[in-house]
């Protein structure tokens, strides 16, 4: 069974959310390890280390800076992507403290957002990096 | 009329008390519904009963049918579905902006299907005149419409009509329960109620005290609503018109918001559904050996359609449906796209005029002789392809119907539940849950049919039916295909004829017809977008073709208009072309309404319009449309890379009338834009043995990230009556979209999905 099902249906851990079944959606973005990983290919069996989901993203119980960066750039409009999407973009700042237009891009097509609203997305990370590095 | 005595202080006499009225008596008119004037018979004038008055307990007051106020808390009833455009905080914002409360105090709750929440606007919208023209007729018409959808009692979101037909409605609810309260406050110490101002959920009294408005609850139930109120000016108001934040912002950050497909309840099964892959039939026979040995599968359902497989979760469900071994019929529809087309090219015949909406002067004559321009354009088939699948959670007991499930169509919902179980309508209740997206797809209510015909065969047990994405594609109701042929001639550097024939089949017979009445008369949705456009072409003539059905087809953001608005558009901008002009200044030339006028000459400033020129492989291209009461222009500018296209730069202007929310209106406008264009340059539907070849989002994605261009948007509050941004924005993506290509390759495109003609980068 994939992580995703046993995380919704077993857990009741409701964030990672179904969209596609086949990873060409990524709403259902965890983090294995602390790597992205999509949650409905992943066999539960073969998880390999923590499972983090975006509630645990924040250290120690407080927002994570693209979490504060969402909600200040008010970027979810239905919102059923956004824990995907903030997943995967964790990961790209943990490896790009300062990503560039095109490093974002590259990091997160691959997150469908269907309302559109990537121009936020893109905003928001951008918001969050700077946070990060100090608040420059 | 209220039958309690009028002294309030007589009846409760004292704080602590709780006054001792039945509930019948709680018969209080209605202040919230503002519009019910004047459209005759006093039948259909009469304000349906406020709904919460029937579930009031002792000391709790609903003033109006939007705002409840117990000891405890306050409840605003904000009846319009949130598929993600945020009416949600929209509608809270209207009610609290005259309340003096911080909707984010308040509990949001969408309320149970009721006449009182009807929309009408949207039954006007759809009407066969010009929406600039407020002659008698149209004006007269406009009005009957709503009057018959009040009697209806239709509730539905959509059309992007929910602001324009809730902003005063709610403001008038908020300002009707804060003069109440503060009516409840002067009888309870006996001081004026002009001496009382009211400030963040409480009655401030001339010395400084305040009481909540909670604790003035008792007191409130019994006197007389104060329907009396003047709403407050645009200048008065505190928070609307201002950045502020989007009520299910954090929630949607955080991962803490649930959907639909997040419902959990005690002893809950899982279902998963295979359903034909072709619409409207169901299956000669299956073998269910293989999926019942599946672990956990409890019971194999047949529903229509096809069959459901009810077990202990998703997965396994999704797992044995898979398993199923079905013989499906064939359905009685072309089985391929081509042969569909040839259906719609078909179709362009004189009995298949449906309506002839607009016909100045004398097109057959001015195309007589003349050097004639024409092209033919085509729009394909398009799924919804929200993100959350549809799904819907269903409790069927003895005596009562419970659903939980995202819509637009809630009474639609519960008068199916009713019909299907036997239970009367009064015992269904319908839970209406935030969607993950919609784009119109939940006008529809085939799934929660579906879940109610799973839960009806384990009664007593709640169960969740969630389609899979293939389930979700293959039962969509897709944006009607859609085709043009145009013809048009110039003069002297002007555009003097525009002949467009549009064709294709009737959205308003295959929706209206599932959900509601086929409404009489020509279906407008067939040109909408082309026939009501401001232009003054001297010779100017839309005519509409109805076309065979096909495969059902459903409401897809800016029905109608995503598609004729890309063949008027782009058969102007050839117009244009031919005649040698400017295309920003031969619009302006063309058209005479001030509003639109204005966002076209907004739109040419944001992006120092200096002609479709810009340089060495780059172009821009511009479009106008009217579309859903909003004049929208837009700019795009795009550059040939070794990759492909890629759109640099998108600007738009439009003017809602008012603007209530304006982050929010920012991300409708971009949204629309993005849903626009994604869809004109990578998608469509194409059949195959009967049904669509695109089964998950490899094949069907829209617009992704790296695709997505640089926005500048700019709001006019001009026009002059309010209206909803859901929609508008996408009409004149797509055509502004080819025309920089144009501009920038030479290259008309006249067929949707652009990536079969040009690659994108």
């Amino acid at each position: 069974m994939p992580l995703l099902w046993v995380l919704r249906d077993e857990l009741g851990i409701k964030e990672p959310k179904y969209g596609c079944g086949i990873a060409q959606c990524g709403a259902c973005t965890v983090h294995v390890g602390g790597s992205p990983v999509r949650s409905c290919q992943l066999p539960v069996g073969s998880v390999w280390s923590d499972v983090k989901t975006l509630s645990g993203l924040g250290a120690g119980g407080a927002l994570h800076p693209l979490q504060t960066a969402w909600i200040e750039h008010q970027v979810a409009q239905c919102g059923y992507c956004q824990s995907g999407q903030i997943m995967q973009a964790a990961d790209l700042l943990a490896r790009n403290p300062n990503p560039s237009d095109a490093d974002i891009d590259a990091a997160m097509s691959a997150n469908l957002c269907r309302c559109g609203a990537y121009p936020r997305i893109r905003a928001a990370i951008k918001a969050a990096a700077a946070s990060m590095r100090g608040g420059e | 009329m209220n039958e309690v005595s009028k002294d309030p202080k007589k009846a409760n006499n004292g704080k602590a008390d709780k006054p001792k009225v039945s509930r019948r008596k709680f018969l209080i008119g209605s202040a919230a519904v503002a519009g019910g004037v004047a459209f005759g018979a006093y039948f259909i004038l009469r304000t349906p009963a406020n709904p919460l008055l029937r579930d009031l307990g002792p000391g709790e007051a609903a003033i109006t049918p939007f705002v409840k106020i117990t000891e405890t808390g306050i409840t605003f009833i904000v009846p319009r579905a949130d598929v993600g455009q945020g009416i949600l905080s929209t509608q809270a914002h209207l009610i609290a902006e005259e309340l003096d409360i911080d909707p984010g105090t308040v509990t949001l709750d969408p309320g149970q299907p009721h006449p009182i929440y009807v929309n009408a606007k949207i039954a006007s919208n759809s009407l066969p005149f010009q929406p600039l023209d407020e002659g008698f007729v149209p004006r007269t018409v406009r009005d009957l419409m709503e009057t018959v959808a009040r009697v209806s009692g239709a509730q539905f979101t959509g059309g992007s009509s929910s602001v324009a037909d809730l902003h005063e409605k709610l403001r008038h609810a908020g300002a009707a329960a804060r003069e109440t309260l503060k009516t409840a406050a002067a009888g309870r110490y006996g001081i004026p109620a002009a001496s009382l101002a009211t400030e963040n959920g409480e009655v401030v009294f001339p010395d400084g005290r305040r009481i909540a408005y909670t604790e003035l609850a008792a007191d409130a139930a019994l006197v007389e609503p104060v329907t009396d109120v003047e709403l407050r000016p645009p200048e008065r108001w505190r928070k609307l018109g201002t950045v502020f934040q989007r009520i299910d912002i954090v929630a949607k950050s955080t991962g803490a918001q649930r959907y639909g497909i997040d419902i959990e309840l005690p002893d809950m099964l899982y279902a998963a559904v295979r359903a034909n892959p072709g619409r409207g039939v169901s299956f000669d026979r299956y073998d269910d050996s293989v999926a019942r040995e599946i672990r956990g599968v409890h019971v194999v359902v047949e529903v229509t359609d096809g069959l459901a497989v009810v077990a202990d979760n998703t997965w396994r469900a999704f797992r044995a449906a898979a398993a199923l071994d079905v013989d499906w019929q064939t359905p009685d529809y072309p089985a391929s796209s081509e042969e569909m087309w040839r259906v719609l090219e078909d179709a362009h015949r004189e009995d298949n005029i449906d309506s002839r909406l607009r016909d100045d002067g004398d097109v057959d004559e001015a195309l007589d002789g003349a050097d004639v321009v024409s092209a033919e354009y085509r729009a394909p088939f398009l799924a919804h392809a929200a993100l959350e699948p549809l799904n819907a959670t269903v409790l069927v007991e003895p005596d009562h119907v419970t659903v939980w499930t995202a819509t637009q169509v809630p009474t639609a919902i519960r008068d199916a539940a009713a019909e299907m179980t036997g239970v009367g309508k009064e015992n269904v209740t319908l839970h209406v849950l935030p969607a993950g997206g919609s784009f119109g797809r939940r006008l529809d209510h085939d799934y929660v049919v579906q879940a109610i015909e799973v839960a009806m065969s384990v009664p007593g047990t709640p169960v969740k039916t969630t389609w899979s994405r293939e389930a979700d594609m293959a039962h969509d109701f897709p944006r009607p295909f859609h085709m043009a042929r145009a013809r048009g001639a110039v003069s002297g550097g002007r555009v003097v004829a525009c002949d467009i024939d549009t064709i294709s089949p009737s959205l308003s017979a295959s929706w209206f017809g599932r959900v509601f009445i086929v409404p009489p008369g020509p279906d407008t949705l067939i040109v909408w977008g082309a026939y009501d456009q401001p232009y003054a072409i001297p010779h100017y003539r839309v005519t509409g073709y109805k076309a065979p059905e096909v495969v059902p087809i459903g409401s897809w953001r800016s029905p109608g208009a995503c598609s004729n608005s890309f063949f008027h558009e782009a058969f102007l901008s050839e117009l244009i072309a031919a005649a040698g002009v400017d295309p920003l200044e031969e619009r302006l030339r063309l058209i005479s309404d001030p509003t639109s006028r204005r966002v076209l000459e907004a739109v040419g400033e944001m992006c120092s319009w200096n002609g479709p020129d810009i340089g060495a492989g780059r172009g821009r291209g511009i479009a106008f449309a009217h579309s859903h009461h909003v004049p929208v222009a837009e700019v795009v500018d795009v550059t040939v890379t070794d990759r492909g296209l890629r759109i640099d730069d998108v600007w738009i202007a439009a003017d809602c009338g008012t603007v209530f929310d304006p982050v929010n209106a920012e991300a409708q406008l971009t949204g629309a834009a993005i849903w626009g264009l994604g869809h004109a340059m990578n998608c469509e539907l194409t059949y195959e043995n009967y049904a669509p070849l695109q089964t998950n989002y490899h094949a069907f994605q829209g617009m992704r990230l790296y695709q997505t261009p640089r926005f500048h948007t700019k709001l006019l509050e001009q026009a002059p009556a309010v209206a909803g941004l859901g929609e508008p924005a996408t009409a004149p993506a797509a055509p502004a979209l080819a025309d920089a290509i144009f501009a920038a390759t030479g290259q008309r495109l006249r067929e949707m999905p652009f990536n079969r003609f040009v690659d994108f980068a």
